[in-house]
């Protein structure tokens, strides 16, 4: 049975994780942001689909659901926060929410 | 056969790096959309159909969906109507359509071809990820649950509207 190299699959995840990565570092709507923290999110789990598909183990997948489970967790406090800065400084703009007072 | 994780990981990568350079934010949620099912479709290659299934009900079902209602809840009002009339032109969709195609001849194939070639990796099946998830990892679940639970009673005390309430002579926040 011909199989990829783990090599290919983990390139494509670090590859993903990089672009996630660069997109958080010039975004500056914060939307963008935590679209480009669900692109890093899902990159790493691809890190661990690739990595228990290679050992032929279940644990990699158990891990990508507790990945999922995080990163649901994790938009849903997210956009509520979003709603908050929205509501509360009328843009979306990430460093207009530079001052701590509420 | 490998041609289909090589196929997939290209559209993943380009629809990835088109999402992170638009301008526009549905139109980026769109090619986010393209890009979690090309992944879904490399777990499928990589031997874990399963995970495929929760990618794509998750990740461009459940997650994609919340932020587009925070989109639409946020009412980013620049004369909207206009706005969509300009917004539903070909030259918009035609990329993520593109690559949606993409993928969809690759289930054509996989589906057509015979059963025994479908997967490049041996598949690791959804049961011995359940029994696992519940014999190894059973305290993990249990945190997950704690932490759905906080993400919860979070996401709702954070989204709650304080209305303002002005009396004749005293001003309060009302809950």
């Amino acid at each position: 049975m011909n199989t990829i190299p783990v090599e290919y699959g983990l390139a494509l995840a670090a590859i993903l994780f990089t672009l996630g990565l660069i997109s958080v570092l010039i975004r500056r709507n914060i939307i963008f942001m935590l679209i480009s923290v669900e692109i890093m999110l899902n990159a790493a789990g691809l890190a661990f689909i690739v990595a228990g598909a290679h050992w032929g183990q279940a644990d990699g997948q158990v891990m990508f659901i507790f990945i999922v489970t995080m990163a649901a967790a994790e938009v849903s406090v997210g956009l509520a926060l979003i709603l908050q800065i929205y509501h509360q400084l009328k843009t979306l703009d990430s460093d207009a929410a530079n001052k701590m007072h509420g | 056969m490998e041609l289909t994780f090589y196929i997939t990981s290209a559209v993943a990568v380009i629809a990835t790096l088109m999402t992170i350079t638009r301008f526009n934010l549905v139109h980026a949620l769109l090619y986010l959309v393209v890009s979690f099912l090309a992944i879904a479709v490399v777990f499928y290659v990589l031997g874990a159909p399963f995970i495929a299934a929760l990618e794509i009900i998750i990740y461009a079902g459940a997650i994609v969906v919340l932020i587009i209602f925070v989109i639409m809840m946020l009412n980013l009002k620049q004369e909207s109507v206009d706005q969509e009339r300009k917004w539903l032109t070909v030259k918009i969709f035609i990329g993520p359509a593109v690559l949606s195609v993409i993928l969809l001849g690759e289930l054509a194939y996989i589906l057509s071809t015979s059963e025994s070639v479908f997967q490049i990796q041996p598949a690791v099946e959804a049961k011995a990820v359940g029994i696992s998830l519940y014999s190894t990892y059973v305290i993990g679940v249990e945190l997950s649950g704690i932490l759905l639970m906080a993400g919860i009673v979070g996401a709702y005390h954070l989204g709650r509207q304080k209305r303002k309430v002005t009396h004749r002579f005293l001003e309060k926040e009302e809950e």
